[in-house]
C-alpha cells in the first residue's frame, strides 16, 4: 500500500488579542491509500482546525505556524494560492457538518455541482451537468435531473447532505475530509449518511478522514483512529485496539463514560473537570489536572507520542 | 400570488389615500392661492367671487371628497399660476427629475459595489479605512453644500462643467425631453448627478460593506473554498449574490427619497424638474399643484417599492417558492 497523506509535527496558532493560543499542536500521523482514519475528541480539542490545516484552509487570526503535510509527495503547506485551489475540491474534498449552512441559498444544487467540476476540469456546461447527474444517482438522490434545478431550501436535511457527498465525489477525489458530518442529522437519517460515505469510499477506494466526538461512528467506519486533547494526539492506533483496550487515562475515561459498557441503572462514569482552555494549557502533560494517575513528572515534563509495547502510540509517561 | 398581490395594491390605495390627506392638510398652511391670482386692484368682494368659483369657501372634508373623485379619473386640479392641469405641468417636468435620478442611482451602483466589496475584503488597508471615513463625512454633508462645492470647483474654477440648467435637450418619442441625447446635455447632467448621489453613495458603501463582511463569515463562503472555487468567483457568484437581498430592499426605499431629495439638488443647479417646479409652486402658493405633486411622488414611491418586492422575489429563490404555493 502507498502512503497517501503524512502529517509531521503540524502546528496551527491563532493569534488573538487575549494572546497567543495554539489550536493544533504538533499532530502527526500518516494515511495509506484508501484507508479510513477517526480524529476523535471533544469540542475544541482542535480536529476541525486539523481538518482545515491540511489543505491550508486556516483564516485570519490562524496561521500554521509549522510543520509539513505531504499529500501523494507533494507538500501542500508550500503550494501557492492557485496551486492548492486546484488540491482542494479535486484531490481532497470535505464535507461539512450542518448541510443547511454549507449550500449558498442562492445558488441551485445544479450550478453549485457544475461549477465544482468546472473549476478542476475544462469541460463543458453540458457535460458537467451529466456529471452531476451521474453523480447524484451514486448517492441515491431520485430524479437527479429535476434536483439540478432546486433550491437548497426545497431539499431535506438528508438530502441536502447526499448532494454535499455528491459534490465531494464529482471529482473523484483520492481523500475526503468529513468534518462531523452525521451531527447535524436526524438520528434516523444519520445511520443512512454514514453508511452511504462508507460504502462509496470503499467502492472508489478513497481515504476518509472523519472528524467526530461520536466514538460509535468512529469504530463502525474507520480503521485507524486518533484521539485529540487540547490541539494534541493523545494516542494513536487501530480503532479496534483502542476501542477495546484504551491505554491513555483521557481515552479510558472517554470510553468509561459510554452508556453501553455500563450495566443498566449504574451511574455513567465521567471525566472530572473540563478540557483547559487553549489559553491556559498547564505545563507538562495537559490532561494532567484531570488525571488520576498524575504525578509530579506530569506537571514537569510533556509527554511525547511514542511507540509502546502494544504496537500503537500513546503520549502517556505511565504506559510501557 | 394573487392574494399578495391584491394585498399589495389595497395597501398602496389606502396609502396613496393618506398622502392626499396630508398634501390637502397642509396645503393651508403655504399660502392662499387667489392673493397670487388676483392683482392688487381686486376688490374683497371680487376676491370672495373667485373664492367661491373656485371652491376654497367649502368645508374642508367637501373639497378633499371633490379632489379624491376627480384624482379616480385622473385629474388632479388645474395649476392656478399656469392656468393648465397640474398632471400636464408635473408630467412635462418629470423626464427631467427622471433623468438625474437615473443617472445617479448608476452613479450609486457603479461605485458602491466595488467600493464596498474591496473594504469587506481587506477590511484593514488603509485605502479601507480612508474610504470608510470619508463615508461618514461624506453622509454628513448636506446636499446643497455638496452641490455648491461642486460648482465652485469644476464651473467656476476649472470651467470644466457647465454650472447650471439642462443644456441642450431632445424631444424623444414626442413625449420625453431628453438631456440624454446630445453631448452638451450630458455635460449638464454629471454635477447635479454627482451631487444627488453624495447621500446615497456613503450608505450603500456600508451597507454593502457590512452584508459583505456577515456574508464572508458564512460556511458556504467557506464550503466554496473547500471546494476549490476560483477566489473572484467565490467573492461575486457565492457572496455578492446573497448581500444583493437587503441591498434590493434598502435601495428601493432610497430611490423615492432619491426623487424626494431632487428638490434640493434641481434648486441649486436651476434643473427644470418636477422638484425646482414644486419649489416655485410653494412660493407661489400654487397649492393645487403642490397637492399634485406630493400625490404623484407618492404614487412613484408606491410604484417602486412593488417593483422592488418583485425582483426581490426572483433574487431570493425562498420568496419565490412562498408567493408560489
Amino acid at each position: 500500500m502507498k502512503t497517501l497523506l503524512e502529517v509531521d509535527n503540524l502546528t496551527v496558532r491563532f493569534s488573538l488579542r487575549a494572546g497567543e493560543i495554539t489550536a493544533v499542536d504538533q499532530v502527526d500521523f500518516k494515511l495509506q491509500e484508501g484507508e479510513r482514519f477517526g480524529l476523535v475528541g471533544e469540542s475544541g480539542a482542535g480536529k476541525s482546525v486539523t481538518g482545515f490545516a491540511l489543505i491550508n484552509l486556516i483564516s485570519k487570526p490562524g496561521y500554521i505556524a509549522g510543520g509539513s503535510v505531504r499529500f501523494q509527495g507533494n507538500e501542500l503547506t508550500a503550494l501557492t494560492d492557485e496551486q492548492i485551489r486546484r488540491v482542494r475540491g479535486n484531490d481532497i474534498c470535505m464535507i461539512f457538518q450542518d448541510p443547511m449552512m454549507t449550500l449558498n441559498p442562492v445558488l441551485t444544487i445544479g450550478t453549485q455541482m457544475v461549477e465544482t467540476l468546472q473549476a478542476h476540469r475544462s469541460i463543458s456546461t453540458k457535460e458537467a451537468k451529466r456529471a452531476a447527474v451521474e453523480t447524484l444517482r451514486k448517492v441515491q438522490i431520485p430524479s437527479p435531473e429535476r434536483r439540478l434545478r432546486q433550491y437548497p431550501h426545497e431539499l431535506s436535511g438528508g438530502m441536502r447532505q447526499r448532494v454535499v457527498i455528491a459534490v465531494a465525489l464529482i471529482t473523484s477525489p483520492s481523500l475526503i475530509i468529513a468534518d462531523e458530518p452525521t451531527t447535524a442529522l436526524d438520528v434516523t437519517i444519520q445511520a443512512e449518511i454514514m453508511a452511504l460515505l462508507l460504502s462509496l469510499c470503499k467502492d472508489e477506494n478513497m481515504g476518509l478522514i472523519l472528524i467526530t466526538h461520536d466514538l460509535a461512528v468512529v469504530s463502525q467506519v474507520t480503521q485507524r483512529i486518533a484521539v485529540m486533547y487540547a490541539g494534541r494526539i493523545v494516542e494513536v492506533g487501530a480503532t479496534d485496539d483502542i476501542v477495546k483496550h484504551p491505554r491513555h487515562p483521557y481515552t479510558i475515561g472517554l470510553l468509561s463514560a459510554l452508556p453501553q459498557n455500563k450495566p443498566r441503572g449504574q451511574r455513567l462514569d465521567q471525566i472530572r473537570g473540563v478540557m483547559p482552555t487553549l489559553l491556559d494549557i498547564p505545563p507538562g502533560c495537559p490532561f494532567n489536572e484531570r488525571c488520576d494517575r498524575a504525578q509530579e513528572i506530569c506537571r514537569r515534563q510533556r509527554p511525547g507520542l511514542e511507540w509502546k509495547q502494544h504496537g500503537g502510540r500513546v503520549a502517556c509517561h505511565f504506559v510501557e | 400570488m394573487f392574494a399578495f398581490s391584491v394585498r399589495r395594491v389595497a395597501q398602496a390605495v389606502l396609502v396613496m389615500f393618506v398622502i392626499s390627506f396630508i398634501g390637502f392638510a397642509i396645503k393651508y398652511a403655504v399660502g392662499d392661492p387667489v392673493r397670487d391670482l388676483v392683482g392688487i386692484s381686486v376688490s374683497v368682494e371680487e376676491r370672495e367671487k373667485v373664492r367661491e368659483q373656485l371652491g376654497l369657501n367649502d368645508p374642508f372634508v367637501v373639497q378633499w371628497a371633490r379632489f379624491l373623485q376627480k384624482a379616480m379619473q385622473g385629474d388632479l386640479g388645474m395649476s392656478y399660476f399656469f392656468k393648465r392641469p397640474a398632471t400636464d405641468v408635473i408630467l412635462k417636468k418629470a423626464p427631467a427629475t427622471l433623468e438625474l435620478v437615473i443617472c445617479s442611482s448608476f452613479i450609486v451602483i457603479l461605485v458602491s459595489i466595488p467600493v464596498g466589496i474591496f473594504a469587506a475584503v481587506r477590511p484593514n488597508s488603509w485605502l479601507s479605512r480612508f474610504l470608510m471615513g470619508a463615508s461618514i463625512v461624506g453622509v454628513s454633508i448636506p446636499v446643497f453644500l455638496t452641490a455648491i462645492v461642486l460648482i465652485y470647483i469644476f464651473a467656476v474654477e476649472l470651467h470644466w462643467l457647465p454650472s447650471y440648467g439642462r443644456g441642450e435637450t431632445q424631444m424623444l418619442w414626442g413625449v420625453w425631453d431628453s438631456g440624454l441625447a446630445t453631448a452638451d446635455g450630458l455635460q449638464h447632467l454629471i454635477l447635479p448627478s454627482i451631487a444627488l448621489s453624495s447621500i446615497m453613495l456613503p450608505l450603500f458603501i456600508r451597507l454593502i460593506r457590512a452584508e459583505m463582511k456577515e456574508v464572508l463569515e458564512t460556511e458556504y463562503i467557506k464550503y466554496a473554498r473547500a471546494k476549490g472555487i476560483a477566489p473572484w468567483r467565490v467573492l461575486i457568484v457565492h457572496a455578492f449574490k446573497n448581500t444583493l437581498l437587503p441591498v434590493i430592499t434598502v435601495g428601493g426605499v432610497q430611490l423615492g427619497t432619491m426623487i424626494a431629495f431632487t428638490v434640493l439638488t434641481e434648486t441649486v443647479f436651476q434643473w427644470q424638474g418636477m422638484g425646482f417646479v414644486f419649489l416655485e409652486a410653494v412660493e407661489r402658493g400654487d397649492t393645487s399643484l403642490l397637492v399634485a405633486y406630493l400625490v404623484f411622488v407618492g404614487a412613484v414611491f408606491v410604484v417602486v417599492n412593488t417593483v422592488v418586492d418583485i425582483v426581490y422575489g426572483l433574487v431570493n429563490p425562498m420568496v419565490r417558492i412562498a408567493s408560489r404555493s
